[in-house]
């Protein structure tokens, strides 16, 4: 397998780190404090190819904490709120878009 | 029901605790994911979106009460209360801890389930007719050769290195529910004019980015040569299938580069170099494995008891007998399918409480027994029809009583854009929501068989290809989009279905299949033309007018 660092990355606008924790597969966000949280408000927030580079690299180096760390696009609004930049990103951070089970009557 | 043997029972443990042993080293840093990915893959555990994804194997389709209540436990323990039931007669739970996946697949081993053969490059879950030992007609039990070729694969060198996964399924009716057409082999079982059992071959068929319907290699073979000639096939595939490029890895794609006289030729040639090594069935194995599949001790019953007699005024019960009943081969007795696809409910989906419930209700009335089958329903294999009544209001209080089997709202999706990471598009909310649109039973009874199938890439999971109408998600320019084609079928007249037009933006799928159906409802000569025959008769254009002139 190529290593995620082995591909040419290039970011058209701002961009975070995400992968899932090892331990239970929670959907995390690496963060500036070269760490992990559940919270995309937490991400670290990238504006270019160079700084994504070095994020994922950081990111991949913490194989025991995390799998699959990839560069995903992220939506700033105007209060610096971070939303996610494609409806899948929406989907791991927010959850399903399904309601579950009906509860039988 | 199948009596597994200590030698299973001692392979299952043992997976068991290696993997337990896999997973500590995988937590403590000892083994990287690209050193894990195998192993997990091989143990049945896929990561998703959210999370881990663990692939239950349901050899045959057949459970037993307390197998499904331990997959309800698991449900409940390690899960979110819920697991899906796929296309191959296995289970997926969406939300599994790594962690804590070895005590799921311990709990599991108990009952005498696992997850061996569900990924991976190898011989996965040989699936087969979910009426398999009670359909009427039927040649014999083909799970005596499902478990005959399972017991061969498992882990033999010989298939556990495939370039790519390898999937058989077999039946042994006329009309065939285990859709051996798209399979890598299919084999239906019948008996030749001389009265021998044995195969017709199929092989190279399957979905996915480039589908091919499969073809018959040998028109029979005896019973007792089906293993040494499913393995010439193997050696064959090994022997030029192509590693370098998992697209072309497939056997299907073996088969249409070499044409199928070519490839046929070679497994002859193959099967004759390999003469006679051991792997001719006597008749004691035969019968050895036939005598570990039980049967219950059926009573005799009449054909139309007073319990059906009575219920027959109640039009409730009487849909649903109409629609989810089915004849079964001892008189007295019926199949029974149960629903998994209620108006506005992910398809395919049981929550614990209601497997819990279904193993009850199977202890019950249906000798503790239950399968399931491809179109991601549950069944009830041996219900005495005087028990039909209670059978239906138990099942109606747990929700389980949709009468659409068949039907427009009967719909095969994948997990799609919510759960997979593949995914282009969301299945599941598009099926949701024609669940809605053709809630009312009187339309969707009007509208008569009508399979819909549902898939998130082109992976093809929820087999669009064959559906009568088949929908697929793409991704255009960061939105969902999806193609839609009609006309596909899964039976033993499999064929792929043909694509009307450029793909529909995702809030516009719904009226686009609701003018599909309308079409028809127009078009067709008489009500009992099924859909897929009027396309047949049509072609898709009349359709695709409908559709398009208007958008
Ligand atoms: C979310 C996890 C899943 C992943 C990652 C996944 C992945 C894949 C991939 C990559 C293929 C294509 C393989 C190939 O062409 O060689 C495939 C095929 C298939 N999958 Fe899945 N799948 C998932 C879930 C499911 C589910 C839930 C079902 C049943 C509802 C299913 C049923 C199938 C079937 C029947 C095929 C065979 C299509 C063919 O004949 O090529 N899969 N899957
Ligand atoms: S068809 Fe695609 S989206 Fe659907 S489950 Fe398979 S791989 Fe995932």
């Amino acid at each position: 397998m190529t290593s995620p660092l082995q591909q040419k990355i290039k970011i058209t606008g701002p961009s975070m780190v995400t992968a899932n924790r090892t331990w239970d597969g929670v959907v995390i966000y690496r963060t500036a404090q070269q760490g992990w949280s559940a919270n995309l408000s937490d991400a670290a927030i990238v504006r270019t190819s160079d700084e994504a580079r070095t994020l994922l690299g950081e990111a991949t180096a913490d194989d025991v904490g995390a799998i699959g760390p990839y560069i995903a696009p992220v939506e700033l609004k105007d209060g610096g709120e971070i939303k996610p930049g494609n409806l899948r990103e929406h989907i791991r951070s927010e959850g399903l878009t399904i309601d579950l089970l009906p509860v039988p009557a | 029901m199948y009596a597994y043997d200590e030698l299973d029972r001692t392979l299952i443990n043992e997976r068991v605790s290696e993997f337990r042993d896999q997973v500590k080293r995988r937590l403590s840093g000892e083994l990287t994911e690209d050193e894990f990915k195998m192993l997990r893959l091989q143990n049945g555990v896929y990561l998703q979106l959210h999370a881990y994804m663990f692939r239950v194997a349901i050899p045959y389709g057949t459970l037993s009460s307390k197998q499904l209540r331990a997959l309800a436990r698991v449900g409940r323990r390690y899960d979110r209360g819920y697991g899906h039931f796929t296309t191959r007669q296995n289970i997926q739970f969406n939300w599994i801890k790594l962690a804590e996946l070895p005590d799921a697949l311990a709990d599991l081993a108990e009952v005498g389930i696992h997850a061996m053969q569900t990924s991976g490059n190898n011989m996965r879950n040989v699936t087969s007719d979910q009426w398999a030992g009670v359909a009427p007609g039927e040649v014999e039990d083909p799970r005596i050769w499902s478990e005959i070729l399972r017991q061969h694969t498992t882990l033999h060198p010989e298939f556990s290195f495939l370039p790519r996964k390898f999937k058989i399924a077999i039946t042994a009716s006329e009309h065939d529910r285990a859709a051996i057409k798209v399979h890598d082999i299919g084999l239906r079982l019948y008996k030749n004019a001389e009265g021998e059992t044995g195969f017709e071959v199929l092989v190279g068929g399957g979905l996915g980015r480039t589908p091919f319907i499969g073809k018959t290699i040998k028109p029979f073979v005896h019973g007792r040569d089906i293993l040494s000639y499913v393995e010439a096939i193997l050696r064959v595939y090994n022997q030029y299938g192509r590693r370098d490029n998992i697209y072309k890895a497939r056997i299907k794609i073996l088969v249409h580069e070499l044409g199928i006289e070519k490839f046929a030729r070679e497994v002859d040639e193959e099967w004759k170099q390999m003469g006679d090594v051991g792997l001719t069935l006597d008749h004691s194995v035969i019968e050895e494995v036939r005598s570990r599949f039980s049967y219950p001790a059926y009573e005799k019953l009449p054909h139309m008891p007073d319990e059906l007699k009575q219920a027959a005024h109640d039009p409730l019960f009487e849909r649903w007998r109409g629609n989810s009943v089915f004849p079964h081969k001892v008189q007295g007795y019926s199949i029974v399918t149960i629903s998994l696809k209620p108006v506005g409910a992910p398809p395919g989906d049981a929550t614990s409480d209601q497997m819990d419930a279904v193993a009850d209700l199977a202890d019950r009335y249906s000798f503790g027994e239950i399968r399931v089958g491809h179109e991601q329903n549950l069944c009830l294999p041996h219900v005495a029809k005087r028990d039909l009544p209670q059978l239906w209001k138990a099942l109606d209080r747990i929700g389980l009583a949709t009468p659409n089997v068949n039907l427009v709202t009967d719909i095969i999706a994948c997990p799609g854009l919510d759960y997979c990471s593949l995914a282009n598009a969301r299945s599941i909310p598009i099926a949701q929501e024609l669940t809605r649109r053709f809630a009312n039973h009187d339309t969707a009874e009007l509208i008569g068989r009508l399979h819909i199938n549902i898939s998130g890439c082109i992976n093809a999971c929820g087999h669009h290809h064959v559906g009568h109408i088949g929908i697929l998600g793409v991704e255009k320019n960061g939105e969902e989009f999806y193609q839609i084609t009609i006309g596909g079928r899964a039976d033993e007249g499999a064929q792929m279905g043909t694509l009307i037009g450029p793909a529909i933006p995702y809030a516009e799928v719904a009226d686009v299949i609701e003018d599909i159906v309308e079409a028809y409802l127009a078009l067709r000569d008489r009500p009992e033309e099924l859909f897929v025959d009027a396309v047949k008769r049509l072609g898709v254009e009349p359709f695709k007018e409908r559709v398009y002139a208007t958008r």
